[in-house]
């Protein structure tokens, strides 16, 4: 493990110097120019600190106390029959696997694409087809939102590319795993995923972090994803990182005219998890509608921070998000809505309930709204609270006993956000965590209740 | 809806109905801080050396912070070297000793504002400590509460007459090294109210203080100790009206609220300071800290506030909620016209077992006002059971004003419970029109609407000032809607 340092950050500059060369997309005169400001910013910034209003509940010193070695290069080799057992087997998808950060066409399945859809690694389309990667690559995602989005801007390797041409139908849903092996040192990966949506196409795109063991790493991971006039995008994040892992992730969405967004956040693993989910409503009629869940224990943070911005007519959002807190764990959620002078008519809802298991778990919450325009429908609501005593009372009068009354009414709380989910391949086999999780190993068959 | 478009254009730009100046002579420090400027202060008020050194104490760490920036407001910056720290009508020496010898000037004023002073103080039932600027000129009802042990006097004459109870809860709730303003407040507060209720005495009438921002370039810095001792009732009325001035005027005033077992304290405010003109220009600046801690068991500190006038309001009326079973609440209907920014809402910290809180919010923005609600909720590992709701409602009036809602809400304890809830809509085209169809004009129409809309914290104020209240928000507001 690298011996901890007061200031990290001439470490990371050093490693950024090192690194640039054999980075993708130095003859894209665009790409060159994010890459320098990434540089630039990052040097400016450094790391976030609790001083920072965002970053008031969650400490990064642990980060920015040392050096995570960006990944040079694939640092492990694993086997299809390795990853087999923590894929979401029986999803039919375009699958595309990426190991430590970088691609691993050996383990990725794309099969045949659609007309119109192309998918592939960022690295490789940046070589071949830049033209599609360049009008939109780091001009949807401010580079320098905080030290974390700079330093993926500057040290970026690979990531997922998915591009819809206009009136594109993805059938079947596009799969991205990153899969984290660790080694001897603390490393990073900073993927880079870009998802562009033409006028009128469909897709649903997966994301899921995972690790084979217990390693120590940092993930930071930046998407965007711009959604074109009436398009539709479903997307679905699923964290499951190693209990000694950092994962920082940003997605950064910008919505046209009636597209409609919807993301599915599931936070399970991680020893620090922040989420950052911005979306932009930048045209009349667009719609979002943002699930999460996080279900932690131990010694985990998560953190998720949601903004979105109304920032024309007639939007509408909706947030749903829960979570279950046990052990130590600590959870964040703040929620902020925007609505900006002109986006009358808007519609935005906003819910986070939270319960706690453990005398030693904390959960802040902070929903905020700024509204700028009065012709708008706004609420937002929280929760910190315990199961309900009638629910319980009602279970025990059924004969049933305490401990299996109070898991299942756990899980009845958390399970609410897995099904919105649309995809029955991924909400059973979640749903199945969910279980071995919250009701001790057994299954709803088992308590023979239904 | 022409009719009512008029009707509020007429309404939002009318004239601030109390600015008016009242001449009379003023004994004054010259602007600026400094150390000697804290000493002169505190020697013209003959105070004792303890007071002296809390003051310095606070000077010197005052010079050490800068103002904070992180609230949703903005305003030019308070050149606190303009400012003079001590203002005083210049019959002090030779203190009144009746209302007869109270400067006619000023009875006049207080006749303006209807401040019960005169014969009306017995009907009205209300004993008045009123403030002009910096020093209490007329205390009335004094001896009627004397005789049930209760203090109720100007901070000066506290600091005279009853220093160690001053020097006992002074800076207990709010410290001198709380934050910015407070700090200010600490080092060269003038003067403010005191009041003490023993044990077990039940306040028979509501205490009130007026207050009332006069010379010109006069920063108000108050100071309000509370203390009601075991088993004691009080409740407090401020309230206040400034006359219409051109320059920014600097309020930061520190109110402490101190509640022992079985205590219970309601402080309510109808703050109604010059709001600046329809461009903003003049108005106070009332960065306000006003902090309660239910010190004993079962305790209760309630607050009520009704916020129509400043520029800009920064205040967050907070309760510690320390004793087991103890109760804090939180009331409040904040109002934002025309350039006015306020920034307010409250904290509520759970350290007992069993404590409770409410908070009920409601905000107005009008014109371009911007209306934020900012609150904390902290439960602490210790407090079992604790339980707060909380409800912030905001309602828009036109398109060029802004509500918005920051809660914070930290919880440490698994057997808590704490619900937080906000809206944020417009009067409905469809209620205007239902009681328009009734047969009530628009403007009649708005103004049902907007007390309903407050019913819910008009309802908390004593009778006195919920009348006044809702007079107030009728004048801000009515027909506020197109």
């Amino acid at each position: 493990m690298t011996a901890p340092v007061s200031d990290s950050r001439p470490l990371y500059l050093d490693a950024i110097n090192a690194q640039r060369a054999a980075l993708p997309g130095q003859t894209v005169p665009a790409i060159r120019t994010l890459r320098e400001e990434g540089q630039a910013r990052f040097a400016e910034l450094g790391f976030p600190t609790a001083r920072l209003e965002d970053w008031k509940y969650t400490n990064v010193s642990a980060i920015a106390g040392q050096l995570f070695k960006p990944v040079n290069g694939a640092l492990a080799t694993v086997s299809s029959e390795q990853l087999h057992s923590h894929l979401f087997a029986d999803l039919p998808a375009h699958r595309l696997v990426f190991v430590n950060g970088r691609h691993a066409p050996a383990l990725s399945s794309v099969g045949k694409l659609p007309a119109g859809v192309i998918v592939g690694s960022l690295a490789e389309i940046l070589a071949t087809r830049p033209n599609i990667v360049e009008p939109h690559l780091g001009k949807i995602a401010p580079t320098g939102t905080n030290g974390f989005t700079a330093l993926n801007a500057a040290l970026f390797a690979d990531g997922a590319c998915v591009h819809l041409a206009r009136g594109a139908v993805a059938e079947q849903p596009i799969y991205i795993v990153y899969v984290s092996t660790g080694d001897t040192d603390s490393v990073m990966t900073t993927p880079r995923n870009l998802v562009v949506l033409e006028e009128s196409a469909q897709a649903t795109v997966i994301e899921q972090y995972l690790a084979l063991d217990d390693a120590r790493y940092l993930t930071n991971v930046v998407t965007e994803a711009a959604l074109g006039a009436n398009s539709r995008l479903e997307q679905y994040r699923l964290q499951q990182e190693s209990t000694k892992s950092y994962h920082i992730g940003t997605w950064y969405v910008r919505q046209a005219r009636d597209s409609r967004f919807i993301s599915h956040t599931v936070d399970l693993g991680g020893l620090l998890a922040r989420n950052d989910l911005h979306d932009i409503l930048g045209a009349e009629g667009a719609e979002c509608e943002f699930n999460g869940l996080y279900v932690v224990d131990g010694r985990s943070h998560v953190d998720n921070h949601t903004c979105v911005d109304h920032a024309k007519p007639r939007g509408t959002s909706r947030e749903y998000y829960k979570g279950v807190l046990d052990g130590m764990a600590r959870a964040v959620f703040n929620g902020r809505v925007v609505v900006h002078p002109d986006a009358q008519q808007t519609d935005a809802q906003q819910m986070n309930n939270n319960l706690l298991l453990s005398r030693n778990a904390e959960v802040d919450t902070k929903p905020q709204l700024e509204i700028y325009a009065d012709d708008v429908k706004c609420s937002h609501g929280a929760t910190v609270g315990q199961l309900d005593t009638d629910a319980l009372f009602y279970l025990r009068s059924r004969a049933v006993d305490e401990q299996t009354a109070r898991d299942l009414l756990t899980y009845a709380f958390a399970n609410d956000v897995l099904s919105r989910m649309k995809l029955a391949a991924i909400r059973l086999p979640l749903e199945q965590r969910l279980t071995t999780r919250l009701l001790r190993g057994r299954s709803l068959n088992e308590l023979e209740l239904i | 809806m022409a009719s009512s478009k008029q009707n509020i254009e007429a309404l939002i730009k009318r004239d601030y109905q109390a600015g008016f100046v009242t001449d009379v002579e003023q004994e004054s420090l010259p602007p600026g801080l400094n150390e000697d400027v804290v000493r002169a202060l505190s020697a013209k008020k003959n105070e004792p050396a303890f007071m002296l050194a809390w003051r310095l104490q606070a000077y010197r760490h005052w010079l050490t912070m800068t103002e904070p920036k992180w609230a949703h407001v903005r305003y030019a910056p308070v050149d606190y070297q303009a400012i003079s720290y001590y203002s005083a009508p210049k019959s002090k020496k030779d203190a009144p000793k009746s209302l007869d010898e109270v400067d006619p000037k000023l009875l006049e004023t207080y006749e303006k504002l209807g401040i019960p002073l005169k014969e009306r103080e017995l009907l009205a039932g209300v004993a008045v400590d009123a403030v002009f600027d910096s020093v209490s000129v007329a205390t009335t009802f004094k001896d009627k509460l004397a005789a049930m042990g209760i203090i109720f006097c100007s901070f000066s004459e506290a600091v005279h007459n009853h220093p160690e109870l001053v020097q006992k809860y002074l800076g207990t709730v709010v410290p001198y090294t709380d934050n910015f303003f407070a700090t200010l407040n600490s080092a060269v507060f003038s003067d403010g109210s005191f009041v003490y209720v023993p044990k077990g005495v039940r306040c028979p009438m509501e205490l009130s203080t007026y207050f009332r921002i006069n010379a010109s370039k006069t920063g108000q810095f108050e100071r309000t100790l509370i203390i009601a001792d075991e088993g004691a009732t009080v409740s407090y009325l401020e309230g206040c009206t400034a006359p219409m001035r051109d320059e920014n005027q600097l309020h930061a005033a520190v109110v402490e609220l101190v509640a022992l077992k079985g205590a219970t304290i309601k402080y309510s405010t109808v703050q109604n300071w010059y709001p600046g003109d329809v461009e903003g220009r003049g108005g106070i600046y009332n960065f306000v800290t006003k902090r309660g801690a239910c010190r004993g068991d079962s305790a209760k500190i309630s607050w009520t506030q009704v916020e129509t006038g400043s520029a800009i309001t920064w205040k967050y009326p907070s309760v510690l909620l320390e004793g087991d079973n103890s109760v804090g609440e939180f009331y409040s209907v904040a109002l934002a016209n025309n350039r006015q920014q306020a920034d307010t809402g409250t904290k509520m910290i759970h350290i007992g077992k069993n404590t409770r809180s409410t908070i009920v919010s409601k905000g107005i923005s009008a014109g371009r006002g911007q209306n934020a609600y900012r609150g904390l909720v902290k439960v602490l590992k210790g407090a079992e059971n604790a339980r707060n709701y909380t409800q912030c409602d905001s309602l828009l009036m036109g398109d060029k004003c802004g509500a918005h809602t920051f809660p914070y809400i930290e919880v440490k304890n698994p057997t808590a419970k704490v619900e937080h809830e906000a809206t944020t809509s417009r009067i409905g085209d469809d209620q205007l029109f239902y009681l328009q169809q009734r047969g009530l004009s628009a403007e009649d129409a708005v103004s049902m609407i907007v007390n309903g809309f407050c019913k819910e914290v008009f309802k908390e104020l004593p009778m006195e000032f919920a009348v006044e209240a809702q007079k107030l928000l009728g004048v801000s507001l009515e027909g506020a809607v197109g």
